[in-house]
Formats: structure tokens, C-alpha cells, sequence
């Protein structure tokens, strides 16, 4: 057995694409993962007109899943509409990659959200924003599909990590069907976490493991 | 080309005189090593591993009787410590430990836990090393045990053990130390370093995998893991891994002659942490001193750790990292977040230990191939 990685993953890890910095960039995000501690940095370029990418870079610091996925999205992303990338998921990045190694599908996320975020970034500084909507489970349980579960590769929704959502008062209560003991408890419950403090009205993020 | 294996503290190359020991338990002494009273087979086996015993115990300059040959690393902590907690409860259920220790002992006192006994985890300073005064503040009336390794395995932190076990005069409790990543390395004493229980493996310091030792002073009250025949005093029941027993004490008396070795090693670890130090941006993890000789641990800020170890890895390099992506559990090196590192420290940090086979050729190309993968990391990193 080699490494786990595909042979297009590491030849995106050896010699990335559209890496750099766009200096006039119109909309940039950085997203950045506490619990893992890799961070990417997107830059866009977009046409006001037609609304399409005209150019889009990143920077990574972080493992090879992260820059071969970062590096895939921005070849997906180059020249279509913002509405187009927006939509661009990580398992299609995953896809194009050949697939990532369950444990790795983490990281690939990173991307995928800083692209999302530097076009709603830029949707914001050009008053293209909707209005705000309440957090209610169903916004919970969209934001949860981004949290990987490290042992199958996919998110905690689809494998049943999950057991219920809540919100009241802006206080989020999440049980999961793991015991505080387990190998990736600490990984899944602090990327949960991280991945519903930014709702504009969740004040406070509770995980509770399931010890039995 | 030939790969350049810098990942020792992880497991090594036998040594070829050691193999040439092993080699006849293989097809030659196959019996199950038994008693006087079996076939002539067995009791040539047996004779054997007395005599395996006896090296063992002279090298730590203890009885023989004291000696109890497990599997390895990890039975042997297991069997220390849960061995002796469970067997001498009555007395008191407070364990001492440390917050930078191996996880076959960090995990065993978290079963230990579960079970009723209370465990202090001790804080270590930012080189990993343990204050002995803040041993003596932990201890309780009912402090039985106290574990604290010789050599940390991530940074090489050489604890004072012998300043340890002096702070214990009153108390009730013994000192068990794994010894595992100094054996070869440092004079094991029992009696010096003032140990009532230890554990090692040789398979560090190239003796080979699958043996592993208990010492039990003055047949200390354990209790055993498992149930089975009356091997090993019945404290460790199960078949003797020959083959690799022969080869541990074969190590040991190695050990007890190899100062060459270990002055070449040391310097081979100096030359390479001052040219990786020269690289912009890098700090030595652990000690300066008091830093077990085999030991290299480096991070390289703006450039993972993850990253860093899969391009030398193509490039024909092993080490390995304290980074979130590479452990299995996606967290930070813990021995790296017990000496109060921020996440990024720990996410770029690169450890490479060496051996008797590392040649200066090798660490000078390792150092080339470091300098070189950062650089590219560092171009491409958002983190300025």
C-alpha cells in the first residue's frame, strides 16, 4: 500500500494551479479551521456586468487534501457566474479529485467555504445580499452537513452522527451519537461548533456527547 | 536511492549481530520454554531465557527475579501500572502522572480512572520537563503509584528521576518509569534512578519488536492482565516471545558498550538542529540539554507539518509531524500542547530521530530537503 492519496491529488500538491494573490481582488475570504489548524485565503476577480469569475487564486497553509482541493475549486470556479460557483460543492470537488481518504474529506471543506464566503463577500459589498433569516433546524442541519465524520468521509448528517438539533434564545444545543471518549469527539464536536457561531443570531453552541 | 529513515522513536533496524542471536530460535529452539521437568527441547529454551533474564537484570543492575518479559512497550505500561494500581488499591487510589507522557500510559490511567481511582495529571514546563517539587505537591496520603517517563518520545525531554523518587521518602507511593525511548541511550539504573517499576522495549535503539520488559521490585504485588499458564511468575501469562527475548537481551548487552555510538549520534543531532535553526523562522521543540541523543524536533512556522513530511516523503525521507492532519484523532500533538505551544507550533512541527545507521551524508541531505520543501510551503502559504 502507498499513501492514501490519488495520483491527481498529489500532482495538485506538487505543482497547485492558480496559486497566488490577486492584487485588485474584488472580494477575498480567509477560512481558517481552529481544530485542524489549516487556513486558505481566496482571492476574486469578477466581472460587474455578467457576474462571472474573471480570475480567482488562493494561498494555502495546510495539509495536501487542502491544497489539491483548493486548487480543484478554482479551476471549477474560473470564468462562471457567481451563482454557478456558489453551488460548487465539496463532494464535486472530491469527485474531480478522485476521492479523498475518508479521514482527509475535512480539510477539503476549507475551500469550498472560501469560495462561498469571498462571493457572499463580495454579493455584500455590492448590495446584492438577501435579507437575514432566522436560524431554525433546518439552517442548523444544512450547516451541519459541512461537518465531516472522519470515519466514513462524509458528513455527520448523512452518517447518522446526529441525534437532534435545537434552538432557542440563540442558544444551539447539538446531541451526537458519540461517546466524549471517542477517537474524533473532540475533532467533530469543536468543528460543530466553529461551524454554527458565525449564525448572525446563535449566541452560544452546546455539543453533547452521548455516553452510553 | 536509498530512503533515509529518520523515524527511530517510532521502531528501528535490528542490529545484525542481534539478529544472528535470534536467527537459531526461529528454526533451531522452537520449543515453548518449560520447565525441568518437560522435554530436553523445552528445557534448552528455557535455560536460554533464564539467561536472557539474567542480562536483562544485569543491565539494570537488578535481581533477575525481578525481570518479566512482555510483549513490548505498551503491555509492559499496561501491566505496571493497571498491575500494580488494582493489586494495592486497599492502600490508597491516587495515581500521579504527566501531561506529556505516551499514550500506552496517558490511556491506561484513563481506564484506571474509570475504575474509582483519582489521577493528577502534572504540567510540564515549556522544554517538557517535570518539576519534582510539583511531584511532591501532588502527592496525597493515598498516592500509590506516580509514572513519569525517562525520555519523552516526541521531544526528548529528560526527566530528573532520580530527584523524582527523592521527593517520595514519606510517602507510601513507588515510581514507575517507562524507559523505552532512553534505553540505549542513558545508563538504566533501578537502584540510581530510584524506581521501583519500569518498563522498556529496545526496539528504539534497533533491538527488535515484540519484546518488552517489566521490572518488579522485590516482586511487588501486581496483578496479572490475563489468565493462562504459569509463565513469567504467573504475572504474565502467555507465550515468550523468543525469538525477540534472546534479541532484547542481545540488545542490552549491546547497549552496555555502545558510548561511540551514542557521542556520534549525539553530534550527528547537533549538526543537524544548528543547520535546521538557520532556516528563517524555526524553533527547537524540548530541550537544548537533557535531551535524549537520538532526538531532532523542529518547527517550521508557515509551512504544515502534514505537507512537509508528504514531500520528503517522496523525495525518499521518513519523519513525522504533530500536526492535526496527520494524527488520528485530527488533534495537535498533545506532548506538544502540554508545553503550552499554540496550535501553529504544534501544526509545523517535524520530529526526526535517528540511529546508529544515520550517517552525516544522510543528515545533510535531510536538512537540503527541509530547507527546500518549507520554502515552497511558505510561498504558497496565506500566513505571512
Amino acid at each position: 500500500m502507498s499513501i492514501p492519496y490519488t495520483k491527481k491529488i498529489l500532482q495538485y500538491f506538487l505543482n497547485p494551479k492558480n496559486v497566488g494573490e490577486i492584487e485588485d481582488a474584488d472580494a477575498t475570504a480567509t477560512e481558517g479551521s481552529p481544530s485542524c489548524g489549516d487556513q486558505v485565503k481566496l482571492f476574486l476577480k469578477v466581472d460587474p456586468e455578467t457576474l462571472t469569475i474573471k480570475d480567482v487564486k488562493f494561498l494555502s497553509y495546510g495539509c495536501a487534501s487542502n491544497i489539491a482541493t483548493a486548487s480543484i475549486i478554482t479551476e471549477l470556479a474560473m470564468g462562471k457566474t457567481l451563482e454557478y460557483a456558489k453551488n460548487i460543492t465539496w463532494e464535486s470537488a472530491n469527485k474531480e479529485l478522485g476521492g479523498l481518504p475518508p479521514v482527509k474529506v475535512h480539510c477539503a471543506i476549507l475551500a469550498v467555504d472560501a469560495l462561498k464566503s469571498a462571493i457572499e463577500n463580495y454579493e455584500h459589498t455590492h448590495g446584492l445580499m438577501k435579507e437575514k433569516i432566522p436560524t431554525d433546524d433546518k439552517i442548523l442541519i444544512k450547516r451541519l452537513r459541512h461537518v465531516i465524520n472522519p470515519v466514513a468521509g462524509k458528513d455527520v448528517v448523512s452518517t447518522k452522527l446526529v441525534d437532534s438539533v435545537q434552538i432557542k434564545d440563540g442558544h444551539v444545543k447539538i446531541k451526537v451519537a458519540l461517546a466524549s471518549d471517542h477517537q474524533f469527539y473532540n475533532n467533530i464536536s469543536s468543528e460543530i461548533i466553529e461551524r454554527l457561531e458565525p449564525l448572525w443570531d446563535v449566541d452560544k453552541v452546546e455539543v453533547i456527547p452521548n455516553e452510553n | 536511492m536509498k530512503r533515509i529513515y529518520l523515524d527511530n522513536a517510532a521502531s528501528s533496524r535490528l542490529d545484525d549481530d542481534v539478529l544472528k542471536v535470534m536467527l537459531p530460535y526461529f528454526t533451531e529452539m522452537y520449543a515453548i520454554p518449560s520447565s525441568q521437568f518437560s522435554h530436553q527441547d523445552g528445557i534448552e529454551v528455557n535455560d536460554a531465557i533464564e539467561d536472557a533474564r539474567d542480562a536483562v537484570a544485569d543491565y539494570l543492575n537488578v535481581k533477575s527475579s525481578e525481570i518479566i518479559f512482555t510483549s513490548g512497550e505498551t503491555e509492559s505500561n499496561n501491566l505496571a501500572i493497571k498491575g500494580y494500581a488494582r493489586a494495592n488499591a486497599s492502600k490508597g487510589k491516587h495515581l500521579i502522572t504527566a501531561t506529556n507522557e505516551h499514550r500506552s500510559v496517558l490511556n491506561t490511567f484513563k481506564v484506571l480512572e474509570k475504575e474509582g481511582f483519582k489521577v493528577t495529571y502534572v504540567e510540564v514546563d515549556e522544554y517538557g520537563h517535570i518539576a519534582p517539587e510539583d511531584i511532591k505537591a501532588a502527592l496525597r496520603e493515598d498516592t500509590i503509584l506516580i509514572s513519569i517517563a525517562l525520555v519523552n518520545h516526541e521531544v526528548g525531554t529528560i526527566q530528573p528521576l532520580k530527584e523524582i523518587s527523592g521527593q517520595l521518602e514519606d510517602s507510601q507511593a513507588v515510581l514507575h518509569s517507562n524507559l523505552t525511548y532512553g534505553a540505549g541511550y542513558l545508563a538504566l539504573d533501578m537502584g540510581g534512578l530510584g524506581l521501583s517499576l519500569a518498563s522498556l522495549s529496545t526496539d528504539k535503539a534497533n533491538g527488535p519488536k515484540g519484546a518488552g520488559v517489566v521490572f518488579i521490585k522485590d516482586k511487588l504485588k501486581i496483578n496479572r492482565l490475563f489468565e493462562g499458564n504459569f509463565n513469567e511468575g504467573y504475572i504474565r501469562p502467555g507465550m515468550v516471545n523468543v525469538p525477540s527475548v534472546m534479541g532484547f537481551a542481545a540488545a542490552v548487552k549491546m547497549f552496555q558498550s555502545n558510548s561511540d555510538d551514542i557521542e556520534r549520534i549525539s553530534k550527528l543531532r547537533d549538526r543537524m538542529i544548528e543547520k535546521l535553526l538557520k532556516i528563517e523562522n524555526t524553533v527547537l521543540n524540548g530541550p537544548a540539554v537533557e535531551r535524549v541523543a537520538n532526538n531532532v524536533n523542529i518547527t517550521f512556522y508557515r509551512a504544515e507539518g502534514e505537507s512537509v513530511v508528504l514531500h520528503l516523503d517522496m523525495k525518499g525521507i521518513s519523519v513525522v509531524t504533530g500536526s492535526a492532519c496527520f494524527s488520528k484523532s485530527l488533534e495537535p500533538s498533545y506532548v506538544m500542547m502540554s508545553m503550552g505551544f499554540s496550535h501553529e507550533r504544534a501544526h509545523g512541527s517535524i520530529r526526526a530521530t535517528l540511529s546508529k545507521y544515520t550517517t552525516e551524508d544522510e543528515i545533510d541531505r535531510t536538512v537540503d530537503a527541509m530547507s527546500e520543501v518549507v520554502q515552497k510551503l511558505r510561498d504558497i502559504s496565506p500566513i505571512k
